[in-house]
Order: C-alpha cells, then sequence, then structure tokens
C-alpha cells in the first residue's frame, strides 16, 4: 500500500505515514478550524493498514499545539492503533511534550485513559 | 440603557493593550492574528509554557468566535457581517483574552447553564467532563459539543467569565473574559 507523507503549515501538522516501515508520525500544530477534513486521509489509510500491519508499529506524536477541534481527530487515530493492537500487532506510542508543558503531557495522559494502549511520554528538553 | 457597541468595545479595552480588533471574523483574519500575536508574545514572554497556554487559548477562543457569530438580521444596521470583536490585554502579571460577538436571545439560557456548569466544576471535575465529551459526543465542523470551552476553563483553572448586553428583542451581545 501506499505511504502518506503531508507537509506541515502553520495550521497543519508534518505527517507521514508509512507501511513499509510500520511508522506513523505527526509532528507540528494542528489547529486548523476544520480538522475533520485534514485527518480524513489519515484515518483512511491507517483503516486500510490495519488489515495488513507490520508486526510493530511505531507511532510518534508530536505536537506544539493542537486545538479541540483536532482533538478528536486524533483520537480517532488512536482508536484505529488500538484495533491494531486488539489484533495482536505491537503499537508503541511515544508522545512527545516540550520541557515544562504540563498541558500537553496531561493532554497525553487524557488520550492514554481513553484508550487501552500505553503511551511513552517523552520529554523534549532544549 | 441603549446598546452602544463602540462603548462595549471601549469597555473591553482596558489594561494594556495588545490587540483589539473589531469588525469581520473571517478564517484568513484569524490566520493572520495568530501570527502576529505569536511573533509579538515571543518578544514579551519568557517562559514557554506561558506562551504556549495564552497562544493555545487563544486558538480556541477565536475559533469559538469565528464559529459562534450570529449575524444581525436587518442589513440596515452598520455592522460588518459576521462581526466580532476581539482584545488581548495586560493588566499587571495577568493576560486577558476578550471576545464579542452577537447571538440569538433564544441560545442564551442553554449558553449560561453551560457556563456555570463549567464554572461549578473542579479541575479534576473538567478534566473527566473533557475526557468525556472527546469520547462520546457527535462532532460537527462547527467543533465539538463545548469542549472548546472546557479546554479553555481547564487551561485557566475556570477563570472564564461572561456577560449578555442585550441589543434587541432578538439579538444580545456577548461577551467573554479569560484570564491567564
Amino acid at each position: 500500500m501506499d505511504s502518506i507523507s503531508i507537509e506541515g503549515t502553520p495550521k497543519t501538522p508534518t505527517v507521514s505515514l508509512d507501511a513499509g516501515t510500520g511508522i506513523v508520525e505527526i509532528k507540528g500544530r494542528s489547529i486548523p478550524e476544520n480538522s475533520i477534513e485534514f485527518y480524513r486521509p489519515i484515518v483512511e489509510w491507517l483503516e486500510d493498514y490495519s488489515s495488513g500491519p507490520q508486526k510493530l508499529t511505531t507511532v510518534n506524536i508530536q505536537l506544539e499545539y493542537f486545538n479541540t477541534s483536532s482533538s478528536k481527530c486524533i483520537l480517532d487515530v488512536f482508536k484505529k492503533l488500538e484495533g491494531i493492537k486488539k489484533a495482536r500487532n505491537e503499537v508503541v506510542i511515544n508522545w512527545y511534550y516540550e520541557e515544562d508543558d504540563e498541558d500537553m503531557l496531561e493532554a497525553g495522559e487524557d488520550y492514554e485513559s481513553i484508550i487501552r494502549i500505553p503511551f511513552k511520554m517523552i520529554e523534549i528538553v532544549d | 440603557m441603549s446598546f452602544n457597541i463602540e462603548e462595549l468595545f471601549k469597555e473591553m479595552k482596558t489594561g494594556e493593550v495588545l490587540l483589539a480588533y473589531k469588525g469581520s471574523i473571517t478564517a484568513e483574519l484569524i490566520t493572520n492574528v495568530l501570527g502576529v500575536v505569536e511573533t509579538k508574545l515571543n518578544h514579551v514572554i519568557d517562559k514557554s509554557s506561558t506562551k504556549k497556554k495564552i497562544y493555545n487559548i487563544l486558538v480556541e477562543s477565536l475559533q469559538n468566535l469565528y464559529h459562534h457569530v450570529d449575524d444581525l438580521p436587518d442589513s440596515t444596521n452598520s455592522m460588518d457581517v459576521h462581526f466580532g470583536i476581539f482584545v488581548i490585554a495586560k493588566d499587571g502579571e495577568e493576560y486577558n483574552i476578550r471576545t464579542g460577538n452577537f447571538i440569538k436571545n433564544d441560545k442564551i439560557k442553554k449558553l449560561k447553564e453551560r457556563f456555570e456548569k463549567i464554572k461549578s466544576l473542579s479541575k479534576e471535575e473538567l478534566k473527566e467532563l473533557y475526557k468525556f465529551v472527546l469520547n462520546n459526543q457527535m462532532f460537527s465542523d462547527k467543533g465539538g459539543g463545548g469542549l472548546g470551552l472546557i479546554d479553555i476553563a481547564r487551561r485557566t483553572d475556570g477563570r472564564v467569565d461572561y456577560i449578555f448586553n442585550e441589543y434587541d428583542s432578538n439579538y444580545s451581545f456577548f461577551r467573554m473574559n479569560v484570564t491567564i
């Protein structure tokens, strides 16, 4: 299946979805007015990928900002990953947050408590 | 008391005003404002986490404003289409983000109830409510079941105030003040 690579903008993140390596990355900011449109191809790609995933899927989420419009879409991404894990594949989620950004750490903990995959919380120190 | 938008705008511009706007609220405007404010915050605030908090709340406040402006029906009024106001001001060590927009009077009751509920919740209760709405409520392109307001309240420990000023029998002007 195809890989997806989306260049970041001031309002949308850089996205890289690689079926060959099983690496999923979302980095940057996610603050569009309407997020559903932006995340649709990502969620659809994960749906396709879940029919034949790598043994190990590594997910790197490194967001500087995200708005509440994006938060539901990001949860949809995690729910797809939860499905992959439920089908007995390994899924590792790395949640990056900047030093002192407690809100972002807490946002990761919120997601972690909703989906049943443990997160690795990784603090980025300048 | 008669309705005077200039008076309300003036009231909103208290403190050391970093930015004040009155007019059409468009997606392009919000994008530009966020860019300008980010640069400005980089100059005036050192602490990265404070900057982020303000920026995050500004994004939610402006996008809330963008999605929830009601237009006055009569074309005879002097207001711009999709009219709204926002002000970013510094008062001592605190920052205030203020927004204002017209709203249909029949929406006031529900909005007041939502504010009062959110303001009455503890930090932990807000966290649970946020997660519940995130996980259970249907979302539209306009956002998600008041998640923006819950998010703002969480980030500010509930320091969100509001006031309604009656415009006529059908519309009021709704103002929100968030303190960081």
